[in-house]
C-alpha cells in the first residue's frame, strides 16, 4: 500500500472520522427523535417525521446551500463559530459533521422509528405491570427488542455519511486534512487526471458499499428469524 | 367515595373510548377468585386494564384493600401499582430466557418475608423446572401462559389480574393450565381478578362473580347467587347450573360412591376415591334436578334432598325455573330446578312450600377427580 500518496490515506481517514462521529451524534439524538415519533399520537408528528425526511429527496446542494448561509459568518453558524474566536463554521470539519447530521437523519431515524413501531404497546406494558419505570422498560424492553433497528440506522448513517458528494462540496470547501473526504478526492484525482488513485477509492467504496448492503441483509434475516 | 373499604376492591369506572361507553361500578373481596363475565365487547378488558392503570379514565374511582389508586386527586401509573397482569396472549419478553422473564419484576431486595410468593414455590407449582434457560420462543402456548403467570406472581403483586389468560389455548392446552390454576387458588391468598367469557372456567374458577353488559355491571356477588338469580341471564340460560363446594366426607369402596357434604344436605356421587375431607366443586345442571312433593319410594336416583323452594319463574317454553335452599328449613346451599310449567302445576308447586329434590347428576368440576383418573 506504500505506493498510494499520503493524501489519500488522509481523505480515507477523514472520511471515517467524519462518518464515526457522525453515526454517534445520530445515534444519541436519533433514537429520542425515533422515540418520539414512534410513540406519539399528536396529528403533526408526521409534518416533522417529513421534515426528517427532507434530505432524502432534496438534492444535497440544496440542502448544502442552505447550510452554507446558515454556517456562514453572516448566519447563527458564524455566531456559534464567535465563542471560540472563529469567523464562520463553514469549511470547517465542525460544520461538516453538522451538515452530515442533518443529511443522514432520515437514514438512522426511519430504521429505529419502524423498530420502535414494531415492538407494540403490550411489551412496555407488560414492563409496567412489571413495576418497571417508564426509563427501566425504555432500557430493558424497547432498546433491546429494537436492537435490529440500531444496528440498520448505524450502517445506514455511516454508510450515507461516507458516500456523500454534493453537501460536502458546497460546505467543505475541500480542505486537505479538515474538509477534503473520499467522494471529493476521488472527484479531484480524476480532474488531476490520477486515474490509478481514483481506481483505488473507487474499488474501495464498490467493496465497501457491497459489505454494507451484506450486512444489512444479514441483520434483516436475523431479526425475521428471531421474531418467529 | 369512602377510603375505608379495607378487605375489598372497590371500582367506579366511568368513560367513553372510541365510541364505546363505559360505567362500571363494582365492589368484590380482596380474596379469592373474582371473575368479571361477560360476552366480548361488553367492557371486561378495559375494567381490567382501568384497574392495572394501563387505562386512565377522569373521574374513576378504584381502590384496593383500602388503599386508594384512583380518585379525583390521584392516579399511580401501572408501574406503581402493586398489580400482576397476565395478558390474553402471553407476551414474553422475547429477548429474555424463561429464567430472566420471571424474574424481570421480582423485587431486588430478597428479604425473605412471610407474605410473599417464593420463587421455588412458583417454579413448583407451575411446573416451570425444566424451562428456566430456554428462549421463549421454544415454548409452547401452555408453557408461555404458565411462565407469563409465574412472572405476574412473582412481582409480589397484593391484586393478580388475568385477562382472558386462557382464551387464545386450545381445549388440551386449556385443560393443562386450568389445574394450575386452582392449584393456585388453593395455596396462595392472593385476590385474583380474573376475566373470562367461558361458563366452564367460571364454574372451576370463581368464587365471586361480576356480570357485565354493554359497558355496565349488571350484577355482582357470589358465585352461586348469581347463578341463581332469575332477573340475570345465568338462570334462564339453556345450560344453567349451580356451583358448590362440597367437603368429601366418606367413600363406599365396594360400590364406587363418595359421600360430599354441602350446607344443607349430603350428595351421593359415583366417582374415583378422594382423600376424606378435601374441598371438591361441584356443578350440578339445573336440568338434572327434578322435584317431588313427598319423599319418593324405590327411586333409582340416589340423592333425594329436602328444600324448599325460594323462588321460581317462568322460562318462556312452558318450563319454570325453580330455585331451591337445601335442608327441611331452607337454610342450605343453593340449587335450581328445572322443571316444565304443567309439572308445577299438577303438583301445585308454590313458593316457600318443602319440597325434595331429585339429583340425577353431579359433576365434580375442580382437582384430578374432574376427569376420570385410575
Amino acid at each position: 500500500m506504500g505506493g498510494l500518496p499520503a493524501d489519500l490515506w488522509q481523505a480515507v481517514w477523514l472520511t471515517i472520522e467524519l462518518a464515526s462521529i457522525t453515526t454517534v451524534i445520530l445515534l444519541a439524538i436519533g433514537t429520542p427523535i425515533a422515540w418520539w415519533l414512534a410513540r406519539s399520537k399528536a396529528w403533526w408528528t408526521e409534518a416533522i417525521a417529513a421534515v426528517i425526511a427532507l434530505p432524502l429527496v432534496l438534492p444535497p446542494t440544496v440542502l448544502g446551500f442552505y447550510l452554507l448561509v446558515t454556517l456562514g459568518p453572516n448566519g447563527p453558524g458564524g455566531l456559534i463559530a464567535g465563542l471560540w474566536g472563529g469567523r464562520t463554521l463553514a469549511f470547517t470539519f465542525e460544520g461538516l459533521v453538522f451538515g452530515s447530521v442533518l443529511y443522514a437523519m432520515p437514514f438512522v431515524v426511519q430504521p429505529i422509528r419502524n423498530a420502535f413501531a414494531a415492538i407494540g404497546d403490550r411489551p412496555l406494558e407488560v414492563a409496567a405491570t412489571l413495576r418497571a419505570s417508564p426509563r427501566r422498560a425504555f432500557w430493558t424492553v424497547a432498546v433491546p427488542l429494537a436492537r435490529p433497528g440500531f444496528l440498520a440506522g448505524a450502517v445506514l448513517g455511516f454508510a450515507h455519511t461516507v458516500g456523500e458528494f454534493g453537501l460536502v462540496l458546497m460546505i467543505g470547501g475541500n480542505i486537505p486534512g479538515r474538509t477534503k473526504v473520499l467522494s471529493v478526492a476521488i472527484f479531484d484525482y480524476v480532474e488531476a487526471s490520477r486515474w490509478r488513485e481514483a481506481s483505488v477509492l473507487a474499488g474501495g467504496m464498490v467493496i465497501f458499499a457491497f459489505a454494507v448492503i451484506l450486512t444489512m441483509t444479514l441483520i434483516e434475516k436475523r431479526s425475521a428469524g428471531l421474531r418467529r | 367515595m369512602k377510603a375505608d373499604g379495607s378487605g375489598h376492591i372497590e371500582a367506579v369506572f366511568r368513560g367513553s373510548l372510541g365510541g364505546f361507553s363505559l360505567d362500571a361500578t363494582f365492589s368484590a373481596p380482596a380474596t379469592g377468585v373474582t371473575v368479571i363475565f361477560g360476552p366480548s365487547g361488553c367492557g371486561k378488558t378495559t375494567v381490567a386494564r382501568c384497574l392495572a392503570g394501563l387505562q386512565f379514565l377522569p373521574g374513576s374511582f378504584c381502590a384496593i384493600d383500602g388503599d386508594i389508586w384512583q380518585d379525583q386527586s390521584t392516579f399511580r401509573k401501572a408501574h406503581q401499582r402493586p398489580v400482576g397482569y397476565v395478558f390474553q396472549e402471553a407476551s414474553l419478553f422475547s429477548h429474555l430466557s424463561v429464567k430472566r422473564n420471571l424474574l424481570y419484576g421480582a423485587p431486588r431486595a430478597s428479604g425473605a418475608s412471610s407474605d410473599r410468593v417464593g420463587f421455588d414455590e412458583v417454579i413448583d407449582l407451575l411446573g416451570l423446572a425444566r424451562l428456566m434457560e430456554r428462549s421463549p420462543h421454544h415454548l409452547s402456548g401452555g408453557e408461555r401462559q404458565r411462565v407469563a403467570i409465574g412472572r405476574a406472581l412473582l412481582s409480589q403483586p397484593k391484586l393478580l389480574l388475568m385477562d382472558e389468560p386462557l382464551s387464545a389455548l386450545d381445549r388440551l392446552t386449556k385443560n393443562e393450565i386450568l389445574p394450575f390454576l386452582e392449584r393456585l387458588h388453593a395455596r396462595l391468598s392472593l385476590p385474583v381478578i380474573y376475566i373470562s367469557h367461558d361458563m366452564a372456567e367460571i364454574e372451576r374458577l370463581a368464587d365471586h362473580l361480576i356480570l357485565m353488559q354493554h359497558g355496565s355491571v349488571i350484577g355482582a356477588g357470589p358465585l352461586a347467587v348469581l347463578q341463581s338469580d332469575p332477573a340475570l341471564p345465568l338462570a334462564a340460560a339453556r345450560d344453567a347450573a349451580i356451583s358448590l363446594d362440597a367437603t368429601v366426607e366418606a367413600y363406599d369402596a365396594s360400590y364406587g360412591l363418595l359421600t360430599l357434604q354441602v350446607e344443607g344436605g349430603r350428595l351421593l356421587v359415583p366417582a374415583p376415591s378422594v382423600a376424606v375431607g378435601t374441598r371438591q366443586r361441584l356443578r350440578i345442571s339445573a336440568s338434572d334436578v327434578s322435584l317431588a312433593r313427598t319423599a319418593p319410594q324405590a327411586n333409582s336416583i340416589l340423592t333425594v334432598l329436602p328444600a324448599r323452594i325460594v323462588s321460581s319463574s317462568v322460562l318462556g317454553h312452558g318450563e319454570v325455573i325453580a330455585v331451591l335452599a337445601l335442608g327441611s328449613e331452607g337454610h342450605g346451599a343453593t340449587l335450581l330446578a328445572r322443571i316444565t310449567r304443567r309439572s308445577r302445576d299438577l303438583l301445585g308447586l308454590a313458593d316457600g312450600m318443602p319440597v325434595f329434590a331429585q339429583v340425577k347428576a353431579v359433576s365434580l368440576v375442580s382437582g384430578a377427580a374432574g376427569n376420570a383418573s385410575p
